[in-house]
């Protein structure tokens, strides 16, 4: 999938790396026009994301080669041992839980998986999770609980799945549980918008001591084709639903929502997933060991401060 | 007309007929006899939607107290649609007489004092914003401290849309602040009545110790319409209707409206027995 506004940088950027290959091949005389190129290219992602309106990032935090919660896990953690089932039901693998180590701390890891392939994105419904989903989240965080050990979510999908299963199954129940547990959980936790984070579906998974955003995600109390087919009764006016919503990092940043912007790699994650796993790993870093210094009472009192004071209003 | 009138401002004057129709039976309605039968119609006992005012006054004692309503929305987003949502505000505010779409009130339910949180659907689709978000999460804290039961009869279409995140994140507080009573043993009992939708129905409204429902009250996280285009076939009749949900397990009773106050006088007097006698089973 190549986005519209990034066809010209990707055709430069593989200009560009074709040149690097020629280069270390030995073709040293290459090497002024390869400079010229990476600059030019350089120059050409810096006005392309400057400009970048949030339309387009709602399509970036969507794009099929964007890196999703497993290959954060793959390249970030060593020894993931994954865990599955709510015990009830069965497993949705629209969710993806369990243990690994965060460098040398063991930590339990959360997060929606959209998938890859055509036939992984069917079988994990899209990142669109069943209540039971929500169930294996908020039994691996009562774990890790159990267990001391800091919890760590990557939120990345288009909401909760309207279907029959999920509403008699208690799609409401399961949200709000996990809104709960996630809210008093008595070890330190951090979590992170890779990609979209789509309304109540998101948010079951987003309440943390931090909350961290990638500096293309999106992130949303609605999608803008909703917001647009509501408000506007028009499904075309995704773009003007997209700006009034304030769905970037840089808004909530703004907005005191998120803690921290996470910066993408030029031409956003999907182009660099390597880099942006590693600037991530940097953050992730920081913020549990901000965490690990306090006690028990401290981080459920942070946290509940954090969200109690959540909101814009007028007090006379 | 009870002694609220004097918290609540005078409604718009609006030439209402003193006829209606039941969208149920199709019965002709006298008004007057509607609301002195709590808005039920008589004949085929369909539930018509009630004001907060209504719901306060058919619930708690004649001296009840209106809480938190210094508390007041604000447009932080400044969110243009169609129409500013300052504008909706106004006209929401002009048209129902109310300030938000959650009333909160403190007062007797015959002789339990209680807190109540009462919203309202003609307030914006009675959606949830910062000032829902704030004032519910006041009457948890407020509970909590006086160790007084929370009841929340809830109504809503969802999220306030032009509060973007902002409205997302009172799904978050408002959960927390259940949290205040379930720690301090507190009862917290919900009643859903048609709709209760989306992300209200996601957070304080399933959190219920005991959740009560009105006869077949429209009760899910996500709508009929957007199911029915994602999966692309027809929704079963009585799909999520309160009775179809008693059915799955999501709910514990399903209460007429008639029934609604003894029902959370009888509940309340067991749940609060032991504490207010200082005693324990064991
Ligand atoms: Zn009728």
């Amino acid at each position: 999938m190549v986005l519209e506004f990034e066809k010209d940088y990707l055709e430069l950027y593989q200009k560009v790396d074709q040149l690097k290959r020629i280069y270390k091949l030995g073709n040293k005389e290459k090497e002024e026009e390869l400079r010229k190129l990476q600059r030019e290219l350089r120059k050409k992602a810096k006005e392309l994301y400057r400009k970048l309106d949030p339309w387009d990032r709602v399509l970036l935090a969507r794009h099929s080669q964007r890196p999703h919660t497993l290959d954060y896990i793959n390249m970030i953690f060593r020894n993931f041992i994954e865990l599955h089932g709510d015990r009830c039901f069965g497993d949705d693998r629209s969710i993806v839980a369990g243990f690994a180590y965060f460098e040398s701390m063991p930590v339990a890891v959360i997060g929606h998986e959209k998938g890859k392939s055509t036939k992984e994105k069917m079988e994990r419904n899209f990142g669109m999770p069943h209540p039971e989903g929500y169930r294996k989240a908020i039994r691996v965080a009562k774990l890790a609980e159990k267990y001391h050990m800091p919890v760590i979510t990557f939120v990345d999908t288009p909401g909760a799945y309207p279907g029959i299963g999920a509403e008699e199954r208690g799609q409401s129940e399961a949200i709000a549980e996990s809104l709960y547990t996630f809210g008093y959980l008595k070890v330190p936790s951090v979590a992170v918008v890779i990609g979209e984070g789509g309304s109540g579906g998101a948010l079951a998974l987003a309440v943390a001591n931090r909350v961290l955003m990638f500096e293309n995600a999106i992130y949303s109390v609605i999608s803008p084709e909703g917001c647009a087919a509501i408000l506007w009764k028009d499904q075309s006016k995704v773009k003007e639903a997209s700006l009034a919503l304030k769905l970037t990092a840089q808004d909530l940043l703004r907005l005191g929502v998120i803690d921290y912007i996470v910066p993408e790699p030029l031409g956003a994650s999907h182009i660099d997933p390597v880099r942006s796993a590693r600037v991530l790993k940097y953050f992730l870093r920081k913020c549990i060991k901000q965490l690990l210094s306090k006690n028990t009472e401290e981080i459920l009192r942070e946290r509940i401060e954090k969200f109690g004071s959540m909101g814009v209003f007028l007090e006379q | 007309m009870g002694i609220l009138d004097r918290f609540f401002k005078k409604k718009k004057e609006e030439k209402e007929s003193l006829w209606t129709k039941c969208p149920e039976c199709k019965t002709i309605l006298y008004m007057p006899e509607l609301s002195a039968n709590l808005k039920v119609c008589p004949k085929c006992n369909y539930h018509f939607p009630m004001s907060a005012k209504e719901r306060v006054e058919s619930l708690l004692d004649e001296n009840a107290q209106l809480l938190f309503e210094n508390i007041l929305p604000k447009d932080p987003l400044r969110f243009k649609d169609t129409k500013p949502y300052k504008d909706r505000l106004k006209q929401a505010q002009e048209d129902t007489g109310l300030s938000e779409a959650l009333v909160v009130v403190r007062g007797n339910l015959k002789d339990i004092h209680v807190v109540l949180a009462v919203m309202d659907f003609n307030f914006i689709g009675g959606s949830m914003g910062s000032v829902v978000g704030e004032r519910f999460y006041r009457a948890c804290k407020l509970c909590a401290n006086e160790e007084l039961p929370l009841i929340s009869v809830i109504t809503s279409g969802g999220a306030r849309m032009q509060e973007g995140i902002l409205s997302l994140m009172q799904m978050a507080k408002t959960s927390i602040g259940v949290g205040f009573l379930r720690e301090k043993g507190v009862p917290y009992i919900t009643v859903l009545t048609d709709p209760t939708m989306g992300g209200v129905s996601a957070s304080f409204a399933f959190l219920g110790d005991v959740i009560m429902a009105e006869p077949k009250s429209l009760i899910g996280f996500a709508g009929p319409r957007v199911i029915e285009q994602t999966i692309k076939q027809q929704l079963p009749e009585g799909f999520q209707r309160a009775e179809f949900l008693l059915e799955k397990g999501m709910i514990d009773i399903v209460v007429h409206r008639k029934e609604l106050k003894d029902t959370l006088y009888k509940l309340l007097s067991m749940a609060t027995y032991w504490k207010r006698f200082n005693l324990t089973a064991l």
